[in-house]
């Protein structure tokens, strides 16, 4: 579990976060959702500790990460599984390269355990015969699933996702989120998802955190979002047609 | 205030450069790749420029010698000190900041924008020794791209002096060999490993320091080489005051 308690970020003399506290549950998908500025992504830099805060605290397990020696930290950024927006694959290694890089960087496994570990999760992610191709060979949705490969390899207890659905085709855009579903249910993980495609709220938010300004909304489930009258939120995720006469539909169907 | 800041963000860049080293296995094959890219990877346009450099020099000198007093010998002795001297240690390392510092600021600035960088940060990864440590190391061979510098420099003037008809090869080598003072080479040689850190470290500084999109990274290549260039033409004046006057 993932405790964040009055976080306060800013840029100069801008503030950013406005005092953010919400907690992440284990074994649970959890999404940060917001427009585009709202601060999510300095949200989850915060998370991860990329971006220093000015106040506030953010726990993983009970540990304030602050507090933590160097050492602790490395140790406890070696439990954490990221993809990045644009995957950040790197680009002079193969693919079977990268998802082995975090094996050889924090394990003492064998050449062999680390290719079959490889094979596994590629296997895992739908990705077969792709071990040889650059990271520049593989499509955008490819890449994502080469990039949560990398981020589950080494057994993560915290995955974070940073619009993993941005510049993917609706269909691959479900394949993604279904894959980090079902990955964050089988391996028990807390994952954060930060996102603002509203086919992934309403299928995999099982916990939402709407940001505005900096600041946190609302928050609830992919079930409590159609009943909400908190007008930030409505405004937001019912901002389409589509999305006015999903909620009608689902609605009525509860009637 | 913007230089202080630079200037201080650059020591700390090279304080973290020796914390918290990236496993030795990773390491090695960075090494090498680095070895590959900036110092193999380097060798074809050094021998080229030195060759034509070192005829041009002879060239030059013999075409300026009128006095026939002068001895013929004189060719060789002047190719031999402005290689030596300047031409390997400071030229070359004008021309690799160019090539091999753009490749550095280059390279390192699309992995930060890219989020590579961030990645490995993520990971826990010290990403200024996994990044710019390898590149120092590799950069220590840098005094064997100078030394191949200067020998074909040297036999550019002496092809150059013989084929263009200013001097034999017999008073060519014995110019070479003339007044011959071996802290001269050693002088070279501090100054090209001083020169080899900078190549190293100003463009992986600006690099990994850069911020925006792929037109920044253009810029932060610019940059880079204006500013190895300069520190490097400064150094080698502070340098040679302090070793040679």
């Amino acid at each position: 579990m993932i405790e964040v308690k009055d976080l306060h970020k800013s840029f100069g003399d801008v503030e950013i976060l406005k005092g953010i506290s919400t907690f992440f549950e284990k074994g649970k998908t959890n999404l940060i959702i917001g427009q585009s500025g709202s601060g999510k992504t300095v949200f989850i830099k915060c998370l991860l500790g990329l971006f220093p805060y000015e106040q506030g605290s953010i726990a993983y397990n009970g540990k304030i990460f602050s507090e933590l020696t160097e050492d602790q930290k490395r140790d406890l950024r070696s439990e954490i599984g990221m993809v990045f927006q644009g995957s950040a694959l790197f680009d002079s290694l193969t693919i079977a390269q990268n998802v082995m890089f975090p094996l050889k960087m924090f394990t003492k496994q064998s050449k062999s355990e680390m290719e079959d570990r490889v094979d596994f999760v590629l296997k895992r992610v739908n990705l077969i015969d792709a071990h040889n191709k650059m990271p520049s060979e593989a499509s955008g949705g490819m890449q994502k699933r080469v990039a949560i490969a990398r981020a589950i390899v080494n057994k993560p207890k915290y995955l974070f996702c940073d619009e993993p659905n941005s510049g993917l085709d609706p269909k691959t855009s479900i394949i993604i989120d279904n894959l980090i579903q079902e990955i964050t249910n089988e391996y028990d993980i807390t994952t954060v998802i930060n996102s603002h495609d509203m086919n992934s709220v309403m299928e995999i938010g099982e916990k939402i955190v709407f940001l505005k300004d900096g600041l946190k909304a609302w928050e609830g489930s992919k079930d409590t979002i159609f009943k909400t009258d908190n007008e930030a939120v409505t405004n937001f995720v019912y901002s389409s047609e589509l999305m006015k006469k999903v909620r009608q539909m689902y609605i009525e169907e509860k009637q | 205030m913007l230089y202080l800041h630079n200037i201080g963000a650059y020591f700390l860049m090279i304080v973290e450069m020796f914390r918290k080293p990236t496993k030795w296995s990773v390491m090695k094959q960075l090494i090498l790749k680095d070895i590959d890219d900036l110092i193999i990877g380097s060798l074809g346009i050094v021998a080229f420029i030195s060759f034509f450099v070192g005829g041009v020099v002879a060239i030059q000198t013999a075409l300026n010698i009128s006095n026939p007093l002068i001895p013929k010998n004189l060719v060789g002795f002047a190719t031999r000190q402005s290689i030596i001297l300047e031409f390997g240690p400071t030229f070359i390392s004008i021309i690799m900041a160019g090539k091999v510092g753009s490749f550095i600021t280059s390279s390192i600035g699309t992995m930060r924008v890219t989020e590579q960088i961030d990645a490995l940060e993520v990971m826990g990864i010290n990403s200024i020794n996994y990044l710019i440590f390898p590149k120092f190391i590799s950069l220590l061979l840098y005094p064997f791209v100078i030394s191949i510098a200067m020998f074909l420099g040297i036999l550019g003037g002496m092809v150059a002096s013989v084929y263009g008809g200013f001097s034999t090869a017999g008073d060519y080598i014995a110019g070479i060999q003339l007044d011959f003072n071996p802290f001269h080479v050693t002088y070279a040689f501090i100054k090209t490993g001083v020169f080899a850190f900078i190549l190293a470290t100003i463009p992986s500084f600006h690099g990994f320091f850069m911020k925006g999109g792929a037109l920044e990274v253009g810029k932060a290549s610019t940059t880079s080489f204006v500013w190895t260039s300069v520190v490097i033409i400064l150094l080698n004046y502070l340098l040679t005051q302090m070793l040679l006057s």
